[in-house]
């Protein structure tokens, strides 16, 4: 199935209510502009999904020289197959927490909402919940209420509990966004990281039929 | 939506099919009929004319007398049944239960088969069940048309299964409980009538006050979530999947997809509608029972009264680790109330524990101030039936009724019945439920604590974790019609 670039994704999912880390996309390292560091680049287009598995994601940029760096080097190891690409860079957002959240087409019940917690071992512990789009904001807070992993949604070594308003907001806009947009196969929000308790998705992936 | 009044509630019934071979479908369905005391008219049909049973058996179903009966059950095959119903309808059948099978479960021809039956049905204006089902079961119509036994007593809980020995298995636990049934029905090939159409039908039904279900096979899922979410909202619904641990879609692209098993999404879809999952069979036949026998909790307050400690902790703990009830904190009033009524070893905590302190009137007091306190929702009820269990012996050990014993052995049993009676009186005067949990309603069935707890109406629990479990599935349907209005 077709996906979007990673920028069109962000900006569906924006939106649609998602708050999402600042970014742009540059074609060259002659279109670097003030930035406030540090800052993410990520090889960018819509044939691009599993990035960091070819290592095409640079974290933790402070100056504009690393900057200018990845920028080339990413634009260097795009292959003819990625067809059309940019870089995308995107204001580092710091949490200790990841949720992911998304939409999936279910063959049954077609598009559904999950939340659950996310990170490397998100699929091993499956600490996930779904609703069928679209999801009201009850449903949604039924959502927060039935993970299993209740503690790290309270306040959490320093960091300020989970904002659960801001966390309804994401879930409804996903539910609105599966129940009016049928070209839309699913979307990964992930991670969704917390920060100052409030959720921001750091990736975004859509997929079209 | 179908009015399945003449399929549970018939004026008079007809089985066709109908042989002297008691070993026969036909024989079996006609005997079940007679032997659990319907009584409305009864005809059989088959090739020769005849009596079976006492009953006249007509060889034409032209024969039946007009507008004399209004359920149908078929144990003729296939080729037999499109005539049949056609010849029964003018007759008056409204309600057609196929029990025969040959149909969509047996190939090709059967799938057409089934079609024009299903076609026919619809051209009559007649309520198709089945095929390929065990029957239709409805104690307050005293109707039990089915190719199998379990007759429950009377009710208010409807039963429909994709699976007939579900349908055996939950009327085997109303027999076993003493909670009854309103209505049961095996879907088998649901070819014109499915689950969520009893269901629709279960919820304008006044002999029903909760529906139980089992489901393996959704067809389609979008439809099946928009109606029971309306029907959840009048009555509540007990679901029992099968198939829950069936794999996800491992070639989804997607995390979202990846972590979307079967099961997770068809979880998530339940609470979403309102339906009540079950874990169990057992979790599921219970939940019912207390839907249908206990008030709605008001909120998540749970107070347990135990005469001796364990099993106090123990259900303490099940109700910290349960999800929409909780161990409610003893208020202060209370408390003071509880001092003058007890010896001062009680544990002055919930659980309440009477720590063996109870004399005559101790129980039904006590029970009282709980259910009546503004703070406590519920109570679980733990330690019936002790004194019942210490008369069995001393009334059949040999000494009985000398040395005293008859006198003891009298009181224990008035007491165990008391306490148990208190327990359904207190829940129904204040609206809050009071649930009685003992591992004698399994292990001695007969114990008067035990019995006098069915008289009331109400299922004494095994275990106070399934008093608890079914407990908590109350507490989240009251939430869950409280947040929607």
């Amino acid at each position: 199935m077709p996906t979007l670039s990673e920028a069109d994704s962000r900006t569906l999912v924006a939106d649609a209510g998602v708050p999402v880390s600042a970014f742009l996309t540059v074609t060259s390292p002659d279109d670097l502009i003030d930035l406030d560091f540090p800052v993410v680049a990520k090889l960018c287009g819509a044939s691009i999904a599993h990035k960091s598995e070819r290592g095409l994601v640079r974290l933790g940029i402070t100056n504009a020289d690393e900057l200018r760096h990845a920028v080339t080097d990413l634009l260097a190891a795009a292959t003819p197959d990625d067809g059309e690409v940019s870089v995308l860079i995107s204001t580092m957002i710091e949490g200790r927490r990841e949720l992911i959240a998304g939409l999936t087409t279910d063959p049954q019940f077609g598009p559904t909402v999950m939340l659950g917690f996310g990170g490397i071992l998100a699929e091993a512990v499956a600490d996930v919940t779904f609703r069928l789009a679209p999801v009201s904001a009850i449903d949604a807070a039924d959502m927060i209420d039935e993970l299993s992993a209740q503690k790290l949604l309270g306040e959490f070594r320093g960091e300020d509990a989970i904002d659960r308003e801001s966390l309804i907001a994401v879930l409804v806009g996903l539910g609105e966004l599966g129940a009016t947009r049928s070209d839309i196969a699913a979307i990964d929000l992930n991670p969704l990281i917390i920060a100052d308790g409030k959720p921001v998705a750091v990736d975004a992936l859509v997929e079209m039929h | 939506m179908p009015d399945l009044r003449p399929l549970f509630a018939p004026k008079g019934v007809v089985v066709a099919g109908v042989s002297t071979h008691p070993g026969k479908f036909g024989f079996v369905s006609l005997h079940n009929i007679l032997a659990c005391g319907f009584d409305g008219p009864i005809y059989g049909l088959a090739r020769e004319a005849g009596e079976v049973l006492g009953v006249e058996i007509l060889d034409s179903a032209t024969k039946i007398p007009q507008d004399s009966a209004e359920l149908l059950f078929i144990c003729t095959p296939p080729a037999l049944n499109e005539q049949l119903l056609r010849d029964c309808a003018a007759r008056g059948v409204k309600a057609a239960f196929c029990a025969a099978g040959g149909y969509s479960e047996a190939g090709p021809e059967g799938i057409e088969a089934e079609a024009r039956l299903v076609a026919l049905a619809d051209e009559l204006g007649i309520v198709l069940a089945g095929p390929n089902g065990q029957g239709v079961v409805s104690p307050p119509a005293k109707l039990c048309a089915q190719i199998v036994a379990p007759y429950p007593p009377a009710g208010s809980i409807a039963i429909a299964s994709q699976s007939g020995n579900f349908v055996s298995s939950f009327n085997n636990y109303a027999r076993q409980s003493g909670i009854g049934v309103s209505r049961s029905v095996s879907a088998g090939n649901a070819a014109a009538t499915g689950l969520i159409d009893y269901l629709e039908w279960f919820a304008t039904d006044d002999e029903t006050s909760v529906s139980l279900i089992y489901v393996e096979g959704i067809e389609d899922g979008r439809e099946f979530y928009d109606r029971v979410s309306a029907i959840s909202k009048i009555k509540p619904i007990v679901v029992l999947k099968g198939g829950a641990t069936s794999g996800g879609q491992a070639a989804a692209a997607s995390h979202t997809g990846a972590l979307a098993t079967d099961d997770a999404v068809f979880d998530g879809m339940a609470r979403q509608a309102g339906l009540i999952r079950a874990a169990t069979v057992e979790e599921a036949f219970e939940t019912a029972a207390t839907f249908a026998t206990q008030p709605l909790p008001q909120g998540r307050n749970v107070a347990v009264l135990t005469t001796a400690g364990g099993w106090g902790v123990v259900t303490a703990d099940a109700l910290t680790s349960a999800t929409n009830v909780d161990l409610a904190p003893l208020p202060d009033d209370l408390k003071a109330a509880l001092d003058e009524k007890l010896p001062p070893r009680w544990s002055k905590n919930n659980p309440i524990d009477l720590a063996g302190g109870e004399t005559r009137d101790t129980i039904p007091e006590v029970m009282e101030l709980i259910a009546e306190h503004p703070d406590i929702d519920a109570i679980v009820y733990l330690g019936l039936g002790i004194q019942s269990n210490t008369a069995d012996l001393l009334r059949t050990g040999g000494y009985y009724p000398d040395h005293g014993i008859e006198r003891i052995v009298d009181y224990h049993e008035r007491q165990d019945t008391r306490f148990a009676e208190a327990a359904a009186d207190l829940s129904q005067r204040t609206a809050k439920p009071i649930l009685t949990a003992t591992e004698l309603a399994v292990a001695q069935p007969e114990n008067p604590g035990v019995a006098a707890v069915r008289n009331s109406g109400r299922l004494c629990y095994p275990t106070s974790n399934r008093a608890v479990t079914a407990l908590d599935h109350l507490a989240w349907y009251a939430e869950y019609r409280a947040k929607r209005g």
